[in-house]
């Protein structure tokens, strides 16, 4: 394989999975190798790109600004963080006013609390307004990687399955079943839209 | 004709001084590699020939010339790999170096590839505009660019016919997910047969100079499987963003900083879907055509498929 550092590709992957997610990895010793985060239907997550809906914004900071976004698609919630150090991000979220479907491209966080469980994040690299067209798309895309990964889940090749079998034992039929309340979620919409 | 079916009657013809090879067999096992373990195509033939070899208990050296895989230019993807390719000489350029005999592009209908003929490998010389079938070059990379480089054991045969070359077009569809630094309203070197960007008004050949503006976008389509980097001239940077570079030069006057430019354009095209096609330059898409994809989605077709597994 090529030793060139290439990019990262961004996975699809609805609130529902991302959030049950919580096991992070590297790939290499090197300190600076990359972090990736196993999704349960069998992948590596090192950046993400998700659209839906902004609903709140909150600076959760206490001596500088952190602001905490949630970004809702049609299974969950995306929290996505951005601090002093995204300061784009940050005020991007500062200065919307929620509603509004927004992309997030960025990186997956995992965060352990004091009761031991551990809830992931996102940390922006770029946030965007887009409008529902980009948001239905990005939610029948990311439908259909789901669906992807969860074809090639029992093949004794996917490395990333196996992991994530040992990680969460997680039940197909879950995600499955999360893809298909997300493609409703579209096509209802699409069913009541005004005629043009 | 299937390139599975191609490529299994092309080992079978490897293997025709050796095995009696059943074509069907062959192909089957190929297309198991393929389809059921997603194996690359040039991977699993070199996987069934082994087999075969096994199989007759030879060497790979035995089989003809065709122990090798024919290769076409633009399926060559990784290093080290040792393929035979039929090209024509597309452009000669001058060697930097005295280890180096010969160094240009070679081109096929794929596309083109650069490729370097050591001093030391005492070869033929190859003319500008021939077509050549070169047997036993090897595979290189470079940051992330593909070359091959002809050594001593490479058999050059001068083929008498022309060979039309491709232009590597592709067509990439995604997310725009990233807008890379050295995009919006640049400052490009004037003097001739120089267009470096200018880094704080300095041109890395010509020091300080008056600099032209132009626009240009580095960008990045991501279709969630793929990261494809894409570059946008000044026309393509114009129909992406709307923005035509009068505009720009406006808004960088306003703000007495061309950085906004950079910004504005973010806001308008990050987290929307493109569909891009152009030639390939090194890891680039030269953006010809640029379109935003807005056609609604057909969540029905993927419900369909959900509702089966």
């Amino acid at each position: 394989m090529s030793t060139t550092p290439t990019r990262e590709v961004a996975r699809r992957v609805l609130a529902s999975e991302f959030n049950d997610a919580s096991y992070t990895f590297k790939e290499s010793d090197d300190e600076r190798a990359p972090v990736y985060l196993l999704l349960p239907t069998g992948a590596a997550a090192n950046r993400v790109f998700v659209v839906g809906t902004l609903t709140e914004t909150e600076d959760v900071g206490s001596d500088s600004e952190y602001w905490r976004g949630r970004v809702v698609d049609p299974t969950g919630t995306f929290f996505v963080y951005a601090g002093q150090y995204q300061p784009e991000a940050a005020g991007v979220l500062r200065e919307l006013e929620p509603p509004a479907y927004v992309a997030v491209t960025g990186k997956p966080r995992t965060y352990e609390t004091d009761d031991g469980t551990v809830n992931v994040s996102i940390r922006p690299e770029a946030i965007t307004v887009v409008d529902e067209a980009v948001r239905d798309r990005w939610v029948v895309e990311a439908a259909e990687r789901t669906l992807d990964r969860l074809a090639t889940f029992d093949d004794e090749t996917n490395e990333y399955a196996r992991m994530a079998r040992e990680q969460y034992d997680p039940d197909p039929a879950t995600y499955r079943q999360v893809v298909i309340t997300a493609l409703e979620d579209v096509e209802d919409a699409e069913a009541v839209a005004p005629v043009e | 004709m299937s390139e599975l079916r191609t490529q299994a009657e092309e080992v079978r013809e490897q293997f025709s001084e050796h095995l009696e090879l059943d074509v069907d067999d062959v192909e089957r096992r190929l297309r198991t590699l393929v389809e059921d373990y997603k194996v690359p195509l040039d991977e699993a033939r070199r996987s069934v020939v082994n087999h075969y070899l096994d199989e007759a208990g030879i060497g790979r050296e035995s089989l003809a010339s065709g122990a090798n895989d024919a290769v076409a230019l633009a399926d060559i993807d990784a290093p080290d790999r040792w393929v035979d390719v039929t090209a024509k000489v597309v452009e000669l350029w001058e060697p930097r170096s005295d280890s180096i005999d010969q160094v240009g592009l070679l081109g096929d209908a794929s596309g083109t590839l650069k490729f370097t003929k050591w001093a030391k490998s005492d070869l033929p010389t190859l003319d500008e505009g021939g077509v050549y079938r070169l047997g036993n070059v090897v595979t290189d990379e470079y940051e992330g660019r593909f070359s091959v480089k002809l050594n001593r054991t490479t058999t050059i045969e001068a083929l008498d016919e022309d060979l039309e070359v491709g232009d590597n077009e592709v067509d990439v569809e995604g997310a725009l997910v990233d807008i890379q630094s050295g995009s919006g309203l640049i400052k490009r070197c004037p003097m001739e047969d120089c267009t470096r960007v200018l880094q704080n008004g300095r041109c890395a050949e010509h020091g300080e100079v008056e600099g032209e503006f132009d626009l240009r976008i580095k960008g990045v389509l991501d279709d969630g499987l793929e990261v494809y980097e894409v570059l946008f001239d000044k026309a393509g940077t114009e129909s992406l963003t709307g923005i035509t570079i009068e505009e720009a030069k406006e808004m960088a006057m306003d703000a007495l900083d061309t950085t906004v430019v950079a910004d504005e354009m973010r806001d308008l095209v990050l987290g929307r879907y493109y569909r891009v096609s152009g030639p390939t330059f090194n890891r680039y898409v030269l953006a010809d055509d640029v379109e935003e994809i807005t056609a609604a989605p057909d969540p029905a077709a993927v419900l369909i498929k959900a509702r089966s597994m």
